[in-house]
């Protein structure tokens, strides 16, 4: 089974990911995250503004995935910390994600990952965040 | 309407008659189901509720933690609507959250999020989650969030 199946078969188990109605599209080690645009995604009804903790649970899983598809490890990265930065308004349209892993180290990784619409160059928001590598103990 | 919402205890007495529909008219966070349960001058209290449709990871049967992003986030913007002399919208600027340890299967989280300092233009909160007490804390988080211009007199929906 190849990393990009293993990674798809654990997130099909994944509660929040359905929750949110996201998917990712892997080609090799090459992934992009896509979040579908639902109503309830969003945070404010009067200006039909996607809600900052969707768009942050969507990149945080996003920044996950991408670290999974790349790091030797069986268990799940378990989050340090994450700064999201807000760059513009998510409108009510379709989302997308791509992630960067900075540094991967022995127990934890740095990751990038940046989220936008229409316009790839135009992100909504970005964020950067530190992982645990729940690696198997070496005997 | 508009004179009671720019007179912060008015405002605050408005949240507090309409603590329910606080989050009830925010889709996502009425598709994750926190609650406020309690409403202070720059003080917000919640709790988000154990809720098997939003694991993160299968196997710990543990939250993801983007739900607690959500319930700060969300928590943190309330914050500065009760710091504020005027009642304007904000924005997210950026928010960090660190994670202390794991969300204990099947607790509830409390949170609470305090908007600590006010400029024209940019409020500074802090917020934590826990469970049961502050001192049982599983993550906490630093927040700027912009406020955005007066609108113009008329313009404000009552």
């Amino acid at each position: 089974m190849s990393r990009a199946d293993e990674l798809q078969g654990f997130l099909s188990g994944v509660p929040i990911v359905e929750t949110l109605g996201m998917r990712c599209e892997i080609k090799g080690d090459d992934m992009t995250a896509v979040l579908p645009f639902q109503d309830k995604l969003i945070g404010n009804f009067t200006i039909k503004a996607l809600h900052g903790g969707a768009i942050g649970t969507f990149l945080e899983m996003t920044a996950m995935a991408q670290l999974f598809l790349e790091a030797d490890v069986e268990r799940p990265p378990r989050t340090i910390n994450i700064t999201v930065d807000y760059l513009r308004q998510g409108r009510a349209e379709d989302l997308f994600a791509r992630a960067t892993v900075i540094k991967m180290g022995r127990r934890m990784a740095s990751v990038r990952a940046e989220a936008w619409q229409a316009e790839r160059n135009k992100p909504v928001a970005a964020l950067l965040g530190h992982f645990l590598l729940r690696r198997e103990d070496p005997a | 309407m508009t004179d009671a919402i720019n007179d912060p205890q008015k405002r605050i007495e408005l949240m507090r008659e309409n603590i329910n529909m606080m989050t009830a008219a925010v889709p996502w966070a009425r598709e994750t189901g926190f609650q406020v349960t309690k409403i202070e001058p720059g003080h917000i209290w919640g709790v988000q509720p154990y809720k098997e449709h939003l694991i993160g990871d299968p196997e710990a049967g543990v939250i993801h933690g983007g739900v607690i992003t959500t319930l700060l986030d969300n928590l943190c913007g309330m914050s500065c609507t009760t710091a504020m002399q005027e009642f304007r919208f904000v924005a997210t600027l950026d928010l960090r959250i660190d994670y202390m340890r794991p969300a204990e299967p099947k607790q509830d989280i409390l949170a609470e999020a305090e908007c600590y300092h006010l400029t024209r233009s940019v409020a500074f909160c802090r917020a934590w989650a826990y469970h049961e007490t502050r001192d049982k804390v599983i993550a906490t988080a630093q927040g700027a969030f912009a406020i955005n211009k007066a609108r113009p007199k008329g313009s404000m929906p009552s």
